[in-house]
């Protein structure tokens, strides 16, 4: 599988004017990789994904291309992208655990929604127990209500829903924030299984916790308010970090053996910019330290190494 | 400065009350002046049961309770309110901790009118000012302004801000940072380790074992109530006995390793705590005196205890 | 300071192009603004007996431009009159209603316990109680009953419900954090309830009030239709309660029995009508973008 994003640009819709939730995002994902998503909030992290597979008011499609499997999705057109949810690419989203209907056993749900998508559940029962199995569900799971299940089972039932007809790609969106640390590893795992046993092809992961990607992504993207920053291997996001926001970003996490008596972490002083109407340029620019005149420009997001993108003036890359 | 002594809190559940849920079991706990006591656990652990206890939010089932030395459990009154001088707490939520139709400083007014209702206004403005500052807020750029007009980092400041105004000795710190942003996180916590050098004790609620570390100079590990090893930051850290603690410690996500293959059972469903050890449906080294007796807390190293019947057989 | 501006006009402003709310409250001002102003065109009183002969039909004189009853009454001061009574009743008995229950369910909602225990078991046994039959009695015994009377009772009757939605609401609100904040700043729990729930739910309590209006207009109609009302004045129910014991149906005397029961289902529709546009003004989720 292959997605290549270009120039994507949704805007939300508000009273006010239009809030420039994503404003130029390009970038590309190779077959068998899981990105990271990470930024902190109003970034635009959920929105990116949302608009790839389901773009309803009060977003709106501004701009951009974006294509998967060489294929364009009409993510601006409700109704085409119909043909594409769920078979082509799929999304585990926020508090999806806590979405299940308390009315409908789960069996029942499940035929409903393949129903909805032109599949028939009995095609699909030997493999939907399969995967049951693959993740520790045991198949008395179909029988249940959601509220006989726990935090854990409810979410790896939702991530074997939304797998089911073998998506290429597949975001999930913050599916370990309300987890305790033990199903938090587990179904982090599980992703990554998933993508082994080519339930998927691809993944993107959005969260806030950088530490969860490290330990499952191969790459991570860092974004800030509605611009990408910097996409790269794990270990060079973590470990050597070319963006300036990317850098005060990964020094301030606090870490096991870092003690406030020994060393001062330091945050990054300032807010985000409002996105109503942003600032020109680059939108670290006001809490950059290295900020100067070329940044009143929007940067390219560019390649600096092999696999490694930057959106930086101040990097030398392929762009001068 | 603070000292829990079999603190216990149960709670009636089901139909008409007949059976009980036992949030709190039996802890002991002190904290020292100028100490930072972090409270860790992950949710169902109790610890924000008893940070509430603490405060006097909910009532202390069994157990008694001493802040220097005067016993909380009875207070009313006059007395409640002195307690509320000296002990405080900020909560997770900054939004849901500001009533969303008044502005933010209104908690300042509230403190007047219970506190210091003839304070002339005009040193009220200046002690309020002076508590901003230490917070690291600029008044002109806070006052006045409803709590959405503020970002959730300042709003957390701001009720910091109305513990000093108070001049509270001991801050409960539940999950205060969880709900900021990753680059405004450590300015609170910097904050927090900056009031603890002035003289303030705090106890530190988290699930974040990272954090926990930064701040702290003591940590307890808690189980569903129940306290299953505590002692000095850096020897819970890296010589974790329990094996909850060691659960935990490779379990969480961290930057600087990866997952060790550790054999987890994904719990299915919580079973109710019977005669013995908490964790003992979880635990890989469970043994038969485990379900059937409670294991205390044992001190194994210099400030280091444990509640674990097996984990004295078990090197280090 | 700005932005409570801001919110305000957001209201407003939301206020005013609701359309429901628009057509409700206008509705209900004609009608009131009639109450107001209408008796000043007449001198005729409502009772008294003024024409003789045949009764006039609407516009067919000009001294009765409603026509008459049969008894030679002024349909259209009995009409204004009438009107007048009715919004009396609503306000009163509507506002007693909203009085009581709203008390009644934040200190029940609040304090909890055994204060809660039984200020519900109060409200469920007035919810009980068969109203009609009590008001049955009540006008055994009382020969002579007024619209302050019916008010009253309509009040002490009709607020069950209100407490229960307000108890609710409290419950939830309750357990806030900004409630325990106030705890922990030593305020007290009477305090706590008027300065910090209370005035979250203002816009709650007016839906309340609004609806408790309509129903203490219908009840007070339906009351003086089957002749459980008032023995002296008029109102729009006793219009027609009149009208039907009078065979006004029979005769044909439509103009004595069709404007009041026009009249009341008018306001208590608009009535409705608002609280169901005020609930979208406030409640962002329910607007129409």
């Amino acid at each position: 599988m292959s997605l290549h994003v270009e120039n994507l640009k949704v805007y939300y819709q508000t009273l006010k004017g239009d809030v420039r939730a994503l404003d130029g995002a390009t970038f590309d994902i190779a077959d068998g990789e899981i990105m990271g998503l990470a930024g902190e909030s109003g970034c635009g992290k959920t929105t990116l994904a949302h608009s790839l597979i389901r773009l309803t008011p009060p977003l709106k499609f501004i701009d951009g291309i974006v294509k998967l499997d060489d294929e364009i999705l009409p993510i601006g057109d409700m109704h085409k992208m119909d043909d594409f949810r769920f078979h082509k690419i799929s999304i585990v989203p926020q508090y999806a655990m806590n979405a299940l209907n308390p009315t409908r056993k789960i069996g029942k749900m499940t035929a409903e929604l393949l129903a909805s998508k032109g599949a028939n559940i009995k095609d699909i029962d030997t493999e939907l127990r399969r995967r049951l199995d693959l993740v520790g569900l045991t198949h008395d799971v179909l029988d249940m209500y959601p509220i006989e299940m726990s935090g854990g089972m409810k979410q790896r039932m939702v991530m074997v829903l939304s797998t089911l007809l073998d998506p290429s790609l597949l975001m999930a969106d913050e599916i370990t924030s309300a987890l305790d640390v033990s199903t938090q590893k587990a179904v982090a795992e599980m992703l990554v299984e998933f993508r082994d046993l080519n339930f998927v092809k691809s993944m993107i992961i959005i969260t806030h916790d950088i530490s969860i990607l490290y330990q499952v992504a191969d790459t991570i993207m860092i974004m800030y308010a509605g611009q990408l920053a910097e996409k790269a291997s794990k270990e060079t996001v973590i470990e050597a970090p070319r963006h300036p926001y990317t850098k005060m970003l990964i020094s301030s996490l606090p870490q096991v053996g870092v003690q406030v008596d020994d060393t001062r972490l330091k945050g990054i002083p300032g807010t985000p910019p409002q996105l109503l109407e942003p600032p020109q340029g680059c939108r670290f620019r006001a809490r950059c330290p290295l900020a100067f005149d070329k940044c009143l420009e929007v940067p390219p997001f560019v390649e600096i190494d092999p696999g490694h993108r930057v959106a930086c003036w101040k990097e030398p890359g392929k762009h001068a | 400065m603070l000292k829990l002594q079999d603190i216990s809190k149960t709670y009636k559940v089901g139909t008409f009350g007949g059976k009980e849920l036992h949030a709190v079991c039996d802890v002991n706990l002190e904290v020292g002046t100028g100490e930072v006591v972090s409270l860790i656990g992950e949710s169902g652990s109790g610890k924000t049961t008893i940070g509430r206890m603490i405060l006097k939010l909910i009532s202390i089932t069994s157990g008694s309770a001493f802040f220097k030395d005067i016993d909380i459990t009875q207070l009313k009154g006059r007395e409640l309110k002195e307690y509320y001088r000296k002990v405080q707490g900020v909560f997770q939520d900054p939004f849901s901790t500001y009533n969303p139709i008044f502005k933010a400083d209104r908690i300042f007014a509230m403190v007047k009118d219970e506190f210091y209702p003839d304070m002339k206004p005009a040193d009220w403005t200046k002690k309020v000012d002076e508590c901003l500052k230490d917070v690291g807020l600029n008044p002109p750029d806070v006052l006045g302004k409803f709590p959405h007009q503020l970002s959730g980092g300042q709003l957390q400041r701001f009720l910091i801000a109305r513990a000093l105004l108070l001049e509270t000795e001991f801050l409960v710190a539940d999950e205060i940072i969880s709900m900021l942003d990753a680059s405004r996180r450590i300015d609170v916590l910097n904050l927090l380790a900056d009031l603890k050098n002035k003289g303030l004790s705090i106890l530190f609620i988290t699930h974040d074992l990272s954090l926990a570390y930064y701040i702290s100079d003591r940590a307890v590990i808690l189980y569903r109530g129940s306290i299953v090893e505590m002692g000095s930051t850096a020897r819970v850290y890296y010589n974790p006995q329990h094996p909850y603690t060691k659960m935990l410690m490779a379990t969480v996500p961290r930057l600087d390793q990866e997952w060790e293959d550790v054999e987890i059972a994904i719990r299915e469903r919580q079973l109710p705590i019977g005669q013995g050890c908490a964790y003992v449906g979880r635990c890989p080294f469970a043994n038969e005196q485990c379900s059937l007796e409670r294991p205390q807390l044992d001190e194994i190293e210099a400030d280091h205890q444990v509640a674990c019947f097996s984990c004295r057989n078990i090197s280090p | 300071m700005e932005k409570k501006k801001k919110q305000r006009n957001e209201f407003l402003y939301f206020a005013f192009r609701n359309n429901k709310l628009r057509i409700g409250l206008l509705i209900v001002l004609f009608f009131l603004v009639m109450a107001v102003i209408g008796p000043s065109f007449t001198e005729n009183d409502p009772q008294s007996f003024i024409h003789r002969g045949v009764p006039l039909k609407p516009f067919e004189s000009a001294d009765f431009i409603f026509g008459t009853t049969v008894f030679g009454q002024d349909v259209y001061s009995q009409f204004v009159y009438g009107l007048r009574a009715t919004f009396v009743v609503g306000a009163i008995g509507g506002g007693l209603a909203t009085l009581i229950g709203v008390i009644v369910g934040f200190v029940g909602g609040y304090l909890g316990g055994k204060t809660d225990e039984g200020l519900n078991m109060g409200t469920n046994i007035v919810l009980v109680i068969p109203t009609l039959a009590v008001l049955l009695i009540i006008s055994a015994y009382l020969e002579v009953r007024g619209i302050l009377l019916e008010s009253v009772f309509i009040g002490c009757t009709a607020w069950p419900w209100t407490a229960r939605a307000v108890r609710a609401q409290t419950f939830s609100l309750r357990s806030r954090e900004f409630v325990d904040l106030a705890k922990m700043t030593g305020m007290k729990s009477l305090k706590i309830i008027f300065r910090e729930i209370a005035p979250n739910m203002m816009s709650y309590l007016l839906l309340v009030f609004i609806l408790q209006f309509g129903g203490a207009t219908l009840n007070a109609a339906t009351l003086d239709f089957i002749g459980l009302g008032p023995t002296e004045g008029i109102s729009l129910g006793l219009m027609m309660n009149h009208a039907v014991a009078h065979s006004a149906l029979l005769l044909d005397i439509w103009w004595w029995f069709i404007p009041p029961g026009f009249a009341i289902t008018a306001i208590v529709g608009a009535l409705y009508v608002t609280n169901v546009g005020l609930d979208e003004v406030f409640n962002p989720k329910l607007r129409e973008m």
